[in-house]
């Protein structure tokens, strides 16, 4: 690659950023990636151009545009295809399939090829793991890449179909498959936006607050805190200005159901957060998306119109005095953005750092003001308790874990997909339901990458927060990753390890330090190297990150390797 | 007092004004917790966790330089799982970092009896010494990324924004725009980051080549006449007003 000037055409660049300057900092990284797709990668010129422009110290933006994996300071190929190697796809060929697409292009990864058409990368988890092994090839989500034919799949990449989606408690999903998702009046016909109507008609905020919380709804991205009790908060805390923000960044390896949520039914989701907006007195909200989600983005962007064209987003919205607007904004690939200050953080413009708790966000969120955050499936089950009431929701479920939950099951099961159920079912049923482990199982990783594993013997736990706690276990954002008898554990274990190592956000010492000595530690043992002492190292590693990190990545990154140890001593032994 | 609450750290009750940190309430106690990215003059951000204590009936460990101590809490700050996570902590980053020239984290690796050994051939941070202007030397093969000189070559002091950081994760480091050398920032060489860099990564140029034997008076010629107007003219001065 010759190092000649980057040109870029200041016309172009003008429109990117005219008008941006006011907005401040907020305004950096959509433009760094609008700027990126018009003129391909984001040289030294166009960056100095864009600083000066918004006013942002050169300095800064260099620590943003390392910081985020889809941000490219050096040229790169046409088109990027990021083939998954987290442990689902890795499990059943990813590797392979990267290797492949580089050996068919004759390139090494990372590096554009000669005609700059195109670059492999290796990536961690796209959320397209009931398609595994699975890639992105451009804004073309692929399913079930053949590592022995990459010619297909590169050469004119297939669209991965919206993927399975069943159960047996088909609320928040209803619509999904059933409906053309960008179908406004379709939606409406099944009831949808009546609870928006109802509300900003009929309700105080207080009244839809109050409904939540007798629900007993909880988060469902991950900490399970009680929805109700998170907009009372942010309600109650001080100040003019509050947000609501709606958490799409769904990275956590193995989860894919807000995609599912997104993709077929947009308009609850947006609906949720004008409900949430409204309950807390927020007049603004973002939805941030991770950046390996194109197709959400564009069916949430289109969404979005349809819904400001009939009234429902903007100033008076349906003549109550409710004045709400939404804004999009896309991740960079970094999973650490999904843990809640970090993305704020993203949406400051900044590089994704977490922030020390307390304050809390719903007191100091976003531009440090009052904000509401939730997960989209979160914000869809509120939907549908509102339109549904509390009683049809505590029908379901259990005491302590009511109504329906989305899980995502991957890996070795006939029939991959999100399947909806009510809180309680056996992880038996739920695997039977999606047509049974293919082969003789081995194990389950529940949770995800920051879950833990459960083995054969404990098929009968009944799928809720409380159960699942007690056995030792987390039901995190819904994962259900199956693994037969065929697959070699450690090599599941380590790249479970190279999923914390690549996204630690190096922000405390134990995490970004851990990650990486857990990475050498368990490719050790999966080498049949390991040393004397390395296992003791690792509970040491395991127990510091779990500890002392300053944030929920490190705190769960030693988890899953730790459970699989103490239940299967035999894969780390001495 | 109003606002003075209670707590007992160590088995000692100990008074003090509300928000004070865990960090200063042991102080006043005469217990000391070790810290090392905490420093008086820069904002305190929690990164280096080897001042991590355990409080009674809360999940996890606090870093006490930042976590405010609260009313009837029970405070360990020495206990095994606190002195296993420092331990660790130093251990971990002196298998990564040159420490040759931290003598403090010398001293807490004698006191946790830290054994960097056992994480030996793993990946450490080792890039050249970067010696690209006439005020100092940066030499990250020994920093600890404590953040110290970024903060105050932005808001913590200067306003400079000469430096931020690169990578990501264990690759993350201290770096310029586009890898810059320093004459082509935005330094204004205050020098306040060499001032604040506890582990000998950043270093005045004199010191350095003094170190080096080399004698004064050819010192004085090195750092005197190569500076000159080299300051980069591109990019925002926000000392400047943008
Ligand atoms: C490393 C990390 C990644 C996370 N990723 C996500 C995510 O992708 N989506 C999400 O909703 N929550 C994620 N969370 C949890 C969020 O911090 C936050 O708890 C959640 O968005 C709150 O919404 P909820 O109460 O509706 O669950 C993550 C947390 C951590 C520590
Ligand atoms: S725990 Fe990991 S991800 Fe979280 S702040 Fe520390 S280094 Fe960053
Ligand atoms: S160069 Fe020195 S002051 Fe800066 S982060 Fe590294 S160790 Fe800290
Ligand atoms: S001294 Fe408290 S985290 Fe570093």
């Amino acid at each position: 690659m010759t190092t000649k000037t980057h040109v870029f055409d200041r016309e172009t660049l003008n429109a990117i950023v005219d008008g941006q300057s006011e907005s401040g900092r907020t305004a950096l990284i959509p433009a760094l990636l609008e700027a990126q797709r018009a003129f391909g990668y984001l040289s030294e010129e166009l960056v100095e151009q864009i600083g000066q422009d918004l006013r942002v110290p050169l300095a800064e933006i260099h620590g943003v545009i390392e910081f985020y994996s889809m941000l490219y300071r050096r040229p790169v190929g046409e088109t990027i295809i990021r083939v998954c190697t987290s442990p689902m796809c890795a499990m059943v060929g990813g590797e392979e399939a990267c290797t492949a697409a580089c050996d068919h292009l004759g390139v090494e990864r990372d590096v554009p090829s000669q005609d700059g058409r195109f670059m492999v990368e290796a990536v961690e988890c796209l959320g397209l793991c009931d398609h595994a092994p699975a890639a992105l090839v451009g804004d073309t989500p692929v399913a079930g890449i053949d590592p022995r034919e990459p010619a297909s799949w590169i050469a004119s990449p297939e669209e991965a179909p919206p993927g399975v989606v069943d159960g047996d408690l088909r609320w928040l999903t209803a619509r999904c498959g059933v409906i053309d998702p960008t179908d406004l009046a379709a939606y409406e016909r099944l009831g949808g936006f009546q609870a928006l109507k109802d509300a900003i008609k009929d309700l105080q905020p207080e009244d839809v607050v109050e409904t939540i919380k007798k629900s007993g709804l909880v988060g469902r991205g991950g900490a399970a805190f009680p929805t109700g009790l998170k907009w009372e908060y942010t309600a109650a805390a001080p100040g003019e200005t509050r947000y609501i923000v709606c958490n799409a960044d769904e990275s956590e390896p193995g989860t894919f159901k807000d995609r599912a949520l997104m993709e077929g039914d947009p308009f609850s989701v947006i609906e949720g957060i004008l409900l949430a907006g409204y309950a807390i007195g927020a007049k603004s909200g973002y939805l941030y998306i991770r950046g390996e989600y194109p197709r959400a983005r564009r069916i949430l962007s289109e969404a979005i119109g349809r819904v400001r064209d009939a009234g429902y987003l903007g100033e008076n919205i349906l003549g109550t005095g409710f004045t709400f607007d939404l804004e999009i904004r896309s991740g960079v690939g970094a999973y650490i953005c999904g843990e809640e200050t970090a993305l704020f953080e993203s949406i400051e413009g900044k590089r994704g750092f977490p922030r020390l708790k307390p304050p809390f966000p719903t007191t100091h969120g976003l531009f440090g003001k009052p904000t509401a955050i939730n997960n989209v499936e979160t914000l869809c089950t509120a939907t549908w308790i509102l339109a549904n009431g509390v009683k049809a929701y505590r029908a379901k479920g259990t005491e302590k874990s009511p109504g329906s939950k989305l899980f995502c099951l991957s890996g070795d099961v006939e029939r991959p997909g999100v399947y909806e159920v009510a809180f309680g079912v056996q992880l038996q049923e739920l695997i039977d339901m999606a047509g049974g482990v293919t082969g003789d199982l081995q194990a389950v990783l529940l949770g995800g990458a920051a879950g833990a594993f459960a083995t054969p013997a404990e098929l009968h736990l009944p799928m809720t927060f409380e159960d699942l706690q007690a056995a030792g276990l987390s039901l995190g954002s819904g994962v259900v990753t199956v693994i037969n008898q065929e697959r070699d554990l450690m090599q599941f274990l380590v790249s479970l390890a190279h999923f914390f190592a690549h996204e630690s956000c190096g922000k405390c010492f134990p995490c970004q330090l851990g990650t990486q000595r857990q990475l050498e530690i368990v490719g050790r043992f999966a080498e049949g190297e390991a040393k004397k002492g390395d296992r003791e190292a690792l509970d040491d590693v395991g127990f510091a990150m779990t500890n002392a990190s300053l944030c929920g990545l490190g705190m769960t990154a030693g988890t899953a390797i730790l459970s699989a140890v103490k239940k299967w001593p035999e894969l780390m032994a001495d | 007092m109003e606002d003075s609450i209670s707590l007992t750290i160590d088995g000692t009750e100990v008074n003090v004004e509300r928000g004070t940190t865990i960090l200063k309430a042991a102080e006043a106690a005469g217990i000391e917790i070790p810290v090392l990215c905490y420093f008086a003059h820069t904002t305190a951000n929690g990164l280096c966790r080897l001042c991590v204590v355990e409080t009674e009936g809360v999940r996890g460990m606090q870093a006490a330089c930042v976590a405010e101590a609260s009313e009837g809490s029970v405070v360990h700050t020495d206990s095994p799982g606190v002195q296993s996570a420092r331990k660790t902590i130093l251990e971990m980053l002196a298998s990564t970092v040159d420490l040759s020239e931290a003598p403090e984290l010398h001293k807490l690796m004698q006191r946790y009896d830290a054994q960097p050994k056992r994480f030996e051939g793993g990946k450490r941070r080792q890039p050249e010494m970067i010696d690209d202007n006439p005020m100092y030397i940066r030499d990250y093969a020994k920093c600890v990324m404590c953040w110290r000189c970024v903060q105050v070559c932005a808001a913590d002091a200067q306003y400079t924004y000469a430096i931020d950081f690169s990578g990501r994760g264990f690759n993350s480091s201290i770096g310029t725009f586009f890898d810059k050398p320093i004459p082509q920032t935005t330094c204004v060489f205050c020098g306040q980051c060499v001032g604040v860099c506890p582990t000998g990564a950043l270093k005045g140029k004199r010191e350095f080549l003094f170190e080096q034997g080399v004698a004064p008076e050819d010192i004085f010629q090195v750092t005197r006449r190569n500076g000159k107007n080299q300051r980069s003219l591109k990019g925002p001065h926000l000392d400047r007003g943008g």
